[in-house]
């Protein structure tokens, strides 16, 4: 009994630990793509804020500076991707990849400028995201373990899910929430109505880069403690697969964010034991395809997503 | 006066002459990168093209990177001909790959007659089974593409990972890798031809495969009936159901080639190059690398043929920019802004349009008021 409730905290503190990063970034491109914007770059944009929230918090010793900074940035790629694709009408797939080329390479430059290597120096523990509840519990009882392993986390596991909340919160109980979504819904008829649909989408493509900028910095900030050129690799596409998981709902992109949490949790915890590690890495991506086909299925894409609007002259 | 060139003509002058801007764009942004970084702009530069361009063994360098990009290209090009988006080719990549290795390993007695083509047939077979299930996924239960070629790339990165782990085909000297696959597998130029035209030691035959697949997907596309049906769902699903097409059926046709093109590469990788398959840590982007060929190729097959040469080009050189302290990544930040500049090279020529459009209109005008005077 006492090792199941060891294992099951061990496993929901690193599904804790995982889920952060991606459910920053799903939020993001949440917006994005509720607006009728597809984000391929989100994926860029976390390298962007991965890089610039643990070098500017390795500089002022600040974590939350740093932090925001990585989302700064993140934002920064953002207003590149909605200037391409909102203002000039780019095709927003090939727009968002060179994004995904630009930014890490900018990032991994830059870092040669800083520190001559392509990583970062990793963060001392001051200028990390700190650890809330860190030594409440008295973990010489398996209860205490437990709870410290459940709510012991990085603080940016308690703003990600606060993020949820206010994310959901705006996107339908806000005139702006619903104005965004009428966006990628028909932009036409919301222009005969006098909203403005560049304007809407520009901002939209500024959230979800900035959002998607502090996911990378809590992946570097938190997870890893510092900047490699391997820090992102592919969690902005899980990202992405978990909002159309989610069917382009917060709160269904928090579930897929945190389905892939769990099996990233799995595979460090049970990587170890007999069954070969790769299998078991292999799992969430296949329960994925399952659950799809089992549950989801059909997801409604907003019907203007993908789709430039060239404003009626 | 516009007339006298059929707008297509226009057109395709015009993706061109942009091509070519955005690659001096992307050249001049990368300039600029490294001058803020205080690097030599001369010296780098210098000692990219000199690595490119410097004797025949550097060429032939370029041309082995560049086999394997030209076929992945081409793959993503044919999907977004026909109207989706393989992000997957990554995925299809792996497996193909994988399954050349296999065949390569067990069948090592066949003749190289036999067993190469069997190797491609084998990364084919897989790619496409690789894309018809994401294709099955999307058209039985209207599963969104996109996000199952993301899964479907984890799998198969992680299933290659597994089978490299075997014991049948591990390499025992060597925990992460593969064994090599049989000598009469692989794509090598002779030992002679090698040394008497001084190429580079992995210098094969998969270049003529590329040209052969590049000239073929042209034609598949631009002149046979499934290519032109595969272009019309891609137009317009609506207009080409309507039309009699059967848009699911086409929809997984497309995957699938677009799965066996990106598979083939995976071979040509393999046989020409590396020979055997290693564990990875993080996937190795031969896919994604095809999106960016594609794109840069406006999916044109020639054009992306041109484009996969530059960019094996682009690696191989920027891979020696180290030796002058200058980082790898300016050819990310290059291909970057080239690709950038190639999404909004649309907005040129709208632009140009438009000029044209408002220097025209008073004239127009005029005219039909003169018209409506006569009248």
């Amino acid at each position: 009994m006492n090792t199941l409730i060891n294992e099951l905290g061990v496993i929901i503190y690193a599904t804790l630990l995982f889920t952060p990063p991606l459910l920053f970034a799903a939020l993001g491109s949440c917006f994005s793509e509720v607006s009728g914007v597809v984000n391929i770059g989100i994926e860029g944009m976390m390298t962007a804020g991965a890089f610039t929230g643990c070098v500017v918090a390795h500089f002022t010793g600040n974590p939350w500076i740093g932090f925001l900074c990585g989302g700064l940035a993140g934002a920064v790629f953002g207003a590149l991707h909605a200037t391409a694709t909102v203002r000039l009408g780019a095709d927003q797939t090939i727009a968002g990849t060179a994004i995904n080329l630009l930014a890490p390479g900018i990032a991994i430059m830059m870092a040669y400028a800083l520190f001559n290597s392509t990583d970062t120096v990793p963060l001392t523990a001051a200028s990390k995201i700190p650890l809330l509840f860190n030594g409440t519990f008295d973990t010489t009882t398996t209860w205490g373990r437990f709870m410290k392993n459940v709510f012991t986390n990085y603080a940016t596991t308690y703003i990600v899910f606060i993020a949820v909340v206010v994310v959901w919160f705006i996107f339908y109980k806000t005139r702006f929430g619903l104005r965004m979504r009428a966006c990628g819904e028909h932009p036409q008829a919301c222009e005969t109505l006098g909203i403005n649909v560049l304007r809407t989408r520009f901002l939209c493509v500024c959230i979800s880069g900035f959002m998607a900028g502090l996911g990378g910095a809590c992946m570097t900030m938190a997870i890893t403690n510092q900047f490699r050129p391997i820090s992102i690799v592919g969690q902005g596409f899980i990202a992405i697969a978990a909002v159309i998981f989610g069917k382009f709902r917060p709160q269904g992109a928090m579930l897929g964010c945190l389905l892939f949490g769990l099996c990233t949790g799995l595979k460090v915890v049970f990587g170890t034991s007999g069954i070969s590690a790769q299998l078991i890495s292999m799992i969430p991506y296949v329960i994925t395809v399952i659950v799809l086909i089992l549950f989801v299925g059909k997801s409604h894409v907003p019907a203007a997503n993908g789709k430039p609007f060239i404003k009626a002259r | 006066m516009d007339k006298k060139k059929s707008p297509l003509e226009l057109l395709a002058a015009n993706k061109f002459i942009h091509t070519l801007l955005s690659i001096l764009i992307g050249f001049a942004v990368g300039a600029l990168f490294l001058v803020v970084l205080g690097i030599s702009v001369g010296q780098a530069y210098g000692k990219l093209f000199q690595s490119i361009f410097s004797s025949v063994k550097s060429l032939s360098y370029c041309v082995v990177y560049a086999t394997t990009y030209i076929v992945t290209g081409l793959s993503v090009a044919f999907s977004f001909k026909t109207g989706v988006f393989n992000i997957g080719a990554e995925g299809q990549f792996v497996v193909g790959s994988m399954a050349a290795c296999v065949v390569g390993i067990f069948l090592s007695d066949l003749p190289p007659i036999v067993l190469i083509p069997l190797c491609f047939l084998a990364a084919a077979a897989a790619g496409a089974l690789w894309g018809s299930i994401v294709g099955f996924l999307k058209t039985r239960w209207g599963i969104n593409e996109v996000l199952s070629m993301i899964m479907f790339n984890w799998i198969a990165f992680f299933l290659s990972n597994y089978i490299a782990g075997f014991p049948a085909i591990h390499n025992e000297g060597n925990a992460e890798a593969t064994r090599n696959v049989a000598e009469n597998a692989r794509t090598l130029f002779s030992k002679d031809l090698i040394s008497s035209l001084g190429l580079c030691p992995t210098a094969n035959w998969g270049i003529f495969v590329a040209i052969v697949l590049t000239i073929v997907v042209y034609f598949v596309i631009e002149k046979t009936t499934l290519g032109y049906e595969l272009k019309a769902v891609g137009f317009n699903k609506h207009a080409a159901e309507y039309a009699g097409i059967n848009v699911n059926r086409s929809i997984l046709t497309s995957l699938a080639i677009s799965g066996a093109l990106a598979g083939i590469g995976g071979a040509l990788l393999l046989l020409g190059m590396g020979g055997r398959i290693s564990i990875f840590s993080s996937q190795e982007g031969y896919g994604f690398a095809g999106i960016v060929v594609a794109l840069i190729g406006v999916t044109n097959p020639f054009g992306v043929f041109a484009a996969g040469l530059f960019y094996g080009a682009m690696t191989y050189g920027g891979s020696k920019l180290n030796l002058v302290g200058a980082p790898t990544q300016v050819v990310s930040i290059i291909m970057g802004t080239i690709v950038f500049f190639i999404a909004i090279s649309s907005v040129f020529s709208y632009l140009g349009r438009l000029k044209k459009e408002k220097k025209t209109a008073p004239v127009k005008k005029m005219e039909d008021a003169k018209e409506d005077e006569q009248k």
